[in-house]
């Protein structure tokens, strides 16, 4: 992956040259270890600033809507959950295909930071990467771990690693995984007993400090104002009480249901380390085995929710 | 200056035994990583965790906190009445916090601890509270804490500090309060004052090699109006997603939010944490919001700690240098680098 | 310690529809506790937190005058959820109010100069009682000329009509009271906007005269220009800002404008200190 940096930066330099777009949205090196953060680069002499490794987790459909310029175009380095969620963004009406110029970069996946941060006692002061490799380094000792090993949960059982809409690709595609059983985390939760699944749910979020990074880091909650922010009426107690809490993340999950394309910036966000997507995981199974739908993959298609359909499964409904 | 040494083999013995004065903070692992927490009678501190997720400032002023209640129900005499909750101010001590924190401690009491006004919360928590501090021997790649004016072995705000020599503790008591703690704890073993001095000050030296440092000398000499409308912000908040993460994981960041609760006949107002980096801080019931847009929000937070604050109390910034917000931040937006802008700029 | 949070007690003694839109009411409250009432001692232009058990609170400001005893009164607008909740109470309701807050209008240095109250809208609460207060008899020698421009959209949504009619009958203060406009044959007042009656009316500054200016932001924002006009200073403008407020003490940190809290620094500035501050109101 680090190989296509070379060509991203190309490209984008080319386009701003040539003023094909205005902008490029696309990540740049964090300040510490394990680190990258997205950035608008206008200038060809800034992008060297962009990089692309497997620290790059976030979304960066969520950057487009905010900048869009009123005339030409932007342009996004775009994974294929990033693609995924700017075809979402188009059906939903939030961005138009000719205001974006999408530079697909095919992806093997993204690290789980705090899977390697448990690997190590002291704090990590250095993390190179070199393929599948990853040299990580800590004031105590040295570590090499295959990337592989490490990957995110949603990177894990990504089934579009390769982007699906795109105006140029930045490598060649990746071979994209199949999967025995995409959805045994879920299983696993629907398997448990109706007190054993609310107290999962419960242990969940018990550490929710409600600072709505894993809402704002997400695509889809684009929202002028959040449910749990309108005040009249107030739908949603402010404080820390449990019900609220879980109220939050309950109808979250629910407003992302058939949207959900599981990128997985919610968990990537969350300071506190909750995994967010135990709650939307559900979602997309239901999507795709009521519906035979996967988010973000078809621009001329509406959402199961947002349309009607006579052979719409309706067993659900008791 | 009194030095006692704790045989790491007597602590928990000393700690169990102090539970009978006081009630325990102190950093606990759970899944989610590191946190400073009351601690149940069977539950003992994890005094060699790294530095946790969120800060103490909760053992002084919880995300959420009660303040006063009423009954609404008329047949009840002073219905309508709001009253304080009780509280619990009975002695509690924080041990393992770290030293950076204890200074943040004193900059959050210049708040609520004024000439004019004292929060009663907050103000009776902390008279109520013991700090004993641990001194960092291996400061983690986001700490600038001796750029703030502390660092790894600071003493201020802490009523004890110790060092960690492995097999032992070397605290030095600096308050009467840390004194009270020892003695509750029967920490009595008295060490040599000069020789202990001497073994601080070559662990303070040796951690604070590996610190990096951040400038904030110009800070107090630039006009408010000139960092406010500086060019740079657009690009300090692109990244930016507006959670409250910073605010919320600082251990100087003060504000609140006051919400009204019913359930029944009764009436409860409570406190919780807000954040600057929400539009609602603002938002004026006619609509109008003074930093509706993401990048005035980003500079508001900026501005408060490193302009605002250094204008208003002169004593510096108001950040301590834990590194927190550096490492919570999803989009890496770092305090480091945003300070040494602003330290650095010049208006045209 | 004092808790600075617990309100005082006070009942509903009367509410009064100040507009004829309905949208504002004129609340009048009595201490539940007659000590109180002295511990509420304020001065004209504080503001104070109206606080509805369950419900929430609401920083507005005195409508009454310090020269006013056995009941403070707020004249409040209906726009959010404690608002609303307050104008479906009735007389006899037990509620509370926190205060007094903030800072003044500043009495000592007004003292022997000219002033130029200037209102709009609802704004012209902290006004009525800086004008109660200055008329009093007690204190009417302290000032030379008073001088009041007041306008609102239509002769029903100007407050307390009834005073303004008979200040505007006294000799020892210049009423300039404007509409927006009106189709009432019978009104005998200015009509126009704010701005162009101060414009037209309000006495041009030399250093004994300073302007109090309240308003909605685009009143003050055209007022200022015309103010320049007559030759008034940065210093001699004094303003009232309002910003979202909870704590109303200084503590809970939304409502600086840079570093200067609304609640507590304020809410009174001269347009001087605000210029000297981001405008972030």
């Amino acid at each position: 992956m680090d190989t296509c940096i070379e060509k991203i930066r190309t490209i984008c330099a080319d386009l701003l040259a040539k003023g094909k777009v205005q902008k490029v949205i696309g990540f740049a090196e964090g300040s510490i270890p394990m680190a990258s953060r997205p950035i608008a680069v206008t200038s060809k002499e800034d992008v060297a600033k962009l990089v692309f490794n497997a620290t790059c987790g976030l979304n960066l459909a969520n950057y487009v809507s905010d900048v869009l310029p009123k005339e030409g175009k932007i342009a996004v380095t775009a994974k294929g959950c990033d693609s995924r969620n700017l075809v979402t963004h188009m059906v939903e009406n939030q961005v138009s295909r000719d205001q974006l110029y999408i530079i697909g970069v095919p992806c093997t996946g993204m690290v789980d930071k705090r899977k390697i941060a448990a690997l190590f006692e002291d704090e990590i002061t250095d993390f190179i990467e070199d393929g599948d490799t990853l040299t990580i380094v800590s004031p105590q000792k040295k570590e090499k771990v295959s990337k592989k090993d490490v990957l995110r949960h949603n990177c894990r059982v990504c089934t579009h690693r390769n982007p699906v809409v795109f105006d140029v690709m930045a490598a060649e595609p990746v071979e994209e995984q199949s999967l025995d059983q995409p959805f045994a985390d879920v299983d696993h939760i629907a398997a448990m007993d109706p007190a054993a699944r609310w107290a999962h749910f419960q242990e969940l979020t018990k550490n929710c400090i409600r600072c709505y990074a894993c809402r704002n880091a997400c695509p889809l909650c684009y929202c002028p104002t959040c449910f749990v922010d309108e005040s009249s009426p107030q739908w949603v107690g402010k404080g820390q009480d449990k019900t609220d809490i879980n109220t939050f993340h309950f109808l979250r999950a629910f407003h992302c249901a058939g949207r959900c394309t599981d990128c997985g910036a919610c968990v990537e966000a969350c300071p506190m380390g909750i995994n967010v997507r135990d709650f939307t995981r559900k979602l997309n199974k239901d999507a795709l085995e009521l519906f035979g739908w996967e988010a973000g993959l078809d621009m001329e298609k509406r959402p199961p929710l947002d349309v009607y359909s006579p052979d719409d499964p309706n067993d659900f409904i008791k | 200056m009194n030095f006692i040494t704790i045989d790491k083999k007597d602590w928990t013995t000393g700690i169990d035994k102090s539970r009978e004065t006081y009630q325990v903070f102190g950093p606990v692992q759970d899944e989610n990583g590191c946190q400073i927490k009351p601690l149940a009678p069977d539950v003992h501190p994890l005094m060699d965790a790294g530095v946790t997720v969120m800060s103490p400032k909760s053992v002084l002023f919880p995300q959420t906190q009660k303040m006063l209640t009423a009954t609404l129900d008329a047949s009840i005499e002073d219905h309508h009445v709001m009253k304080p909750v009780k509280k619990d101010d009975t002695p509690r001590v924080v041990l393992g916090i770290r030293p950076y924190d204890a200074r943040a401690i004193l900059l959050v009491k210049l708040n609520f601890d004024n000439p004019d006004y004292q929060d009663p919360y907050w103000c009776e928590a902390y008279a109520a509270t013991t700090f004993v501090g641990l001194g960092v021997n291996h400061p983690g790649p986001c700490d600038f804490s001796t750029s703030t004016g502390c660092g790894p072995f600071s003493e201020e705000g802490l009523d004890v500090l110790m060092a960690d020599l492995d097999d032992r503790y070397l605290a030095k008591i600096l308050t009467e309060k840390g004194e009270t703690w020892a003695g509750a704890c029967g920490f009595d073993t008295r060490a040599d004052a000069a020789e202990s001095q001497s073994l601080f000050d070559i662990l303070r030296k040796e951690a604070e090699k590996n610190i990096t440092s951040v400038d904030t000398d110009q800070l107090s000499e630039k006009s408010i109006l000139d960092l406010y409308e500086a060019p740079f912000w657009d690009d300090v908040a692109f990244s930016c997603i507006n959670c409250g993460t910073c605010t919320f994981v600082c251990p100087t960041c003060w504000c609140f939010d006051i919400q009204d609760e019913t359930k029944h006949k009764t009436a409860v107002r409570f406190r919780n944490w807000d954040t600057c980096m929400s539009p609602l801080f603002t938002h004026h019931a006619s609509g109008h919001n003074p930093r509706g847009s993401k990048v005035q929000r980003v500079r508001q937070r900026f501005m408060h700690k490193l302009k605002y604050f250094v204008d208003k109390y002169d004593q510096g910034i108001m950040c301590v240098g834990c590194g927190r917000c550096v490492a919570s931040c999803p989009v890496n937006i770092d305090i480091r680098e945003v300070c040494t802008i602003m330290n650095n700029y010049e208006s045209k | 310690m004092e808790n600075p949070y617990v309100p005082y007690p006070v009942r509903i003694d009367d509410i009064e529809v100040a507009t004829e839109d309905k949208s504002l009411k004129t609340f009048t409250f009595v201490f539940q506790n007659p000590a109180d009432e002295e511990k509420f001692a304020y001065k004209a232009g504080q503001f104070a937190e109206l606080s509805i058990p369950g419900v929430g609170e609401i920083p507005i400001g005195i409508a009454s005058s310090p020269v006013e005893k056995g009941f403070v009164k707020f004249t409040v607008f209906r726009t959010g959820m404690v608002t609303t909740h307050l104008h479906n109470m009735k007389k006899g309701d037990i509620m509370g109010i926190r205060g007094p807050l903030g800072n003044w209008y500043p009495w000592e240095k007004l003292e022997n100069k000219n002033v130029v109250i200037i209102g709009g809208g609802f704004a012209f609460t902290t006004l009525r009682s800086s004008i109660v207060y200055m008329l009093d008899p007690a204190n009417r020698s302290r000032f030379k000329n008073i001088d009041v421009v007041y306008g609102a959209r239509s002769p029903g949504m100007l407050l307390y009509r009834e005073e303004l009619f008979d200040w505007e009958k006294r000799d020892d203060i210049n009423m300039h009271i404007t509409v927006d406009g009106t189709d009432d044959p019978e009104w005998q007042y200015h009509t126009g906007f704010v701005p162009q009656v101060v414009e037209k009316n309000a006495p041009p500054a030399d250093e004994d005269t300073y302007a109090i200016v309240c308003g909605p932001p685009i009143m003050i924002k055209f007022t200022q220009p015309a103010l320049t006009k007559l030759g008034y200073q940065e210093h001699q403008i004094i303003m009232s800002l309002e910003n979202r407020m909870k704590c109303g003490i200084g503590m809970c940190g939304r409502c600086n404008i840079g570093k200067e809290l609304v609640c507590k620094d304020g809410p009174v500035f001269t347009l001087e200190q605000i210029n000297q501050t981001p405008k972030e109101y």
